[in-house]
């Protein structure tokens, strides 16, 4: 129980993906105007990355492992990342249908971004079992969750801040999440896990 | 030749294989069937994508409709023929609404209006009313570079003497217009509705004078002699309710900067000289 919570605290507040990592930065920019699809799109990061973790671990372990193929992790993931989330796809929008609408286009966005890579990797790196495969993958997803939420909050407050003409739009925002990943660093070193 | 290389695309290939597979199989086993309600029903639909229904685009609307989520009446493009093809298909009855057309709250042709300055920028609106509220002494004003002109997916508006005019009869209110006007001086309006207040200035009359020979001053006199109590005055400028409005047209006779206009004279000029052009 106390690594669970320890994995979950550490990822998002001492080594959040986004703001510490920068992992994931396109949708966090991209889709953080609006705290809905913010929200979307963030449940659909940790569903996949979840589902991600437990895929790409076990391609490890049984294919890459035994054959000495550790060189083809990173394509390997790449097609295994992919092929769940279209296959997750297919399933969702068979049998859960307002999941399915709710995630809308976020889930293909997400085929191939950085941070569900990123964490399938990291699972390696930090040689993770299946068990904490799994929570890392999914304690990432909760990171990415909380930094595009404040994030998205930050924007909506922005759209009506008076803001040099200079400034307006991406520039701001990309200031602002500059600051907030300042804020984040101060985090670093509480605890490790 | 070294076997690790053979190994490495072999495996590569036989993940991609199985993948493949699996999904093939996979969208061939979930394959969702698509209503063929919803096919027909967007069949019957204009395609114009205008967003006017409220929905994303015909699509969307289509589904809703299928759905039996909305009314079958809310594509303003397709107007009455399109809610009569739904009801053909949906089986359900249309409710009639009063068409909507839009109409631009602006006399201040080229003699009427007076210049503030010479703007030599990009012929836009959205680029004019950014300098100095564009080069009307009147803030209100059409500013005549037609961005609603460029906007109007069915050709609708003209630019006559300097102000947007609106082809009534080729209006399908999707209300672009209305959005794309950096003075909001588009209004939808009822299609019967005959009288029109060509002003949208809220300054005070001396100042609205001074910027356009046809403002409105916001004397009141149109509301003493109004028979309905249709029209109301906030902020110096009249405006008139069309659900009380009958027509009569009481309020044209006494505005003294002719401010209130009888639509369907300049309409029918206008129109036929668009025809004439067309022709």
């Amino acid at each position: 129980m106390k690594t669970i919570i320890f994995v979950i605290m550490g990822t998002i507040l001492v080594e959040n993906f986004v703001l510490q990592k920068f992992l994931g930065i396109c949708p966090f920019l991209g889709v953080s105007k609006k705290m809905n699809s913010a929200v979307g799109m963030s449940g659909a990061v940790v569903f996949v990355m979840t589902l991600a973790s437990a895929a790409t671990w076990a391609v490890n372990e049984y294919i890459l492992l035994p054959n000495d193929l550790e060189f083809l992790r990173t394509i390997s993931f790449i097609l295994v990342v992919a092929a769940l989330v279209q296959f997750v796809e297919i399933i969702l929008k068979r049998f859960i249908k307002p999941l399915y609408k709710s995630l809308g286009i976020y889930l293909p966005l997400i085929t191939t971004n950085c941070a569900v890579l990123g964490v399938a990797l990291l699972n390696i790196q930090k040689s993770y079992g299946f068990g904490m495969s799994v929570l890392y993958g999914f304690a990432a997803g909760l990171s990415f969750t909380v930094a595009i939420i404040l994030f998205s909050g930050i924007r909506e407050r922005l759209e009506t801040a008076d803001v040099p003409e200079a400034f307006k739009g991406l520039p701001i925002a990309l200031i602002s999440a500059a600051f907030l990943s300042l804020a984040f660093m101060g985090f670093q070193g509480l605890f490790t896990f | 030749m070294d076997s690790s290389l053979f190994i490495a695309v072999g495996a590569i290939a036989a993940l991609g294989l199985v993948f493949g597979i699996i999904l093939a199989v996979a969208s061939k086993l979930f394959a969702v069937k698509s209503d063929p309600l919803v096919e027909e029903v967007r069949a019957a639909l204009p395609g114009a994508n205008c967003g006017a229904c409220g929905y994303a685009g015909c699509d969307q609307y289509a589904e809703a409709v299928a759905a039996d989520e909305c009314k079958i009446t809310l594509c303003t493009v397709g107007g009455e023929s399109c809610a009569k093809d739904l009801e053909r298909i949906t089986g359900r009855t249309a409710e009639a609404g009063q068409r909507l057309v839009a109409r631009v709250n602006c006399g201040g042709t080229l003699n009427n209006r007076k210049k503030s300055y010479e703007y030599t920028g990009l012929d836009t609106c959205l680029d004019m009313a950014q300098l100095y509220s564009g080069d009307n002494a009147c803030a209100y004003g059409c500013l005549g570079a037609g961005d609603c002109e460029k906007a109007c997916p069915f050709d609708a508006i003209r630019m006559v003497e300097g102000v947007a005019f609106i082809l009534e009869d080729k209006c399908k209110s999707c209300e672009i217009c209305v959005g794309v006007c950096p003075k909001n001086i588009i209004e939808m309006v009822p299609e019967n509705a005959a009288v029109t207040i060509v002003c949208s200035n809220t300054d005070k009359g001396a100042v609205a004078m001074k910027g356009c020979a046809v403002a409105c001053i916001g004397c009141k006199k149109c509301v003493k002699e109004c028979p309905v109590d249709a029209i109301e005055v906030n902020d110096f400028l009249a405006k008139i309710d069309y659900d009380k409005c009958i027509n009569c047209g009481k309020c044209i006779q006494v505005c003294p900067t002719n401010a209130i206009l009888r639509y369907n004279k300049k309409k029918k000029k206008i129109v036929k000289k668009a025809k004439t052009e067309e022709a």
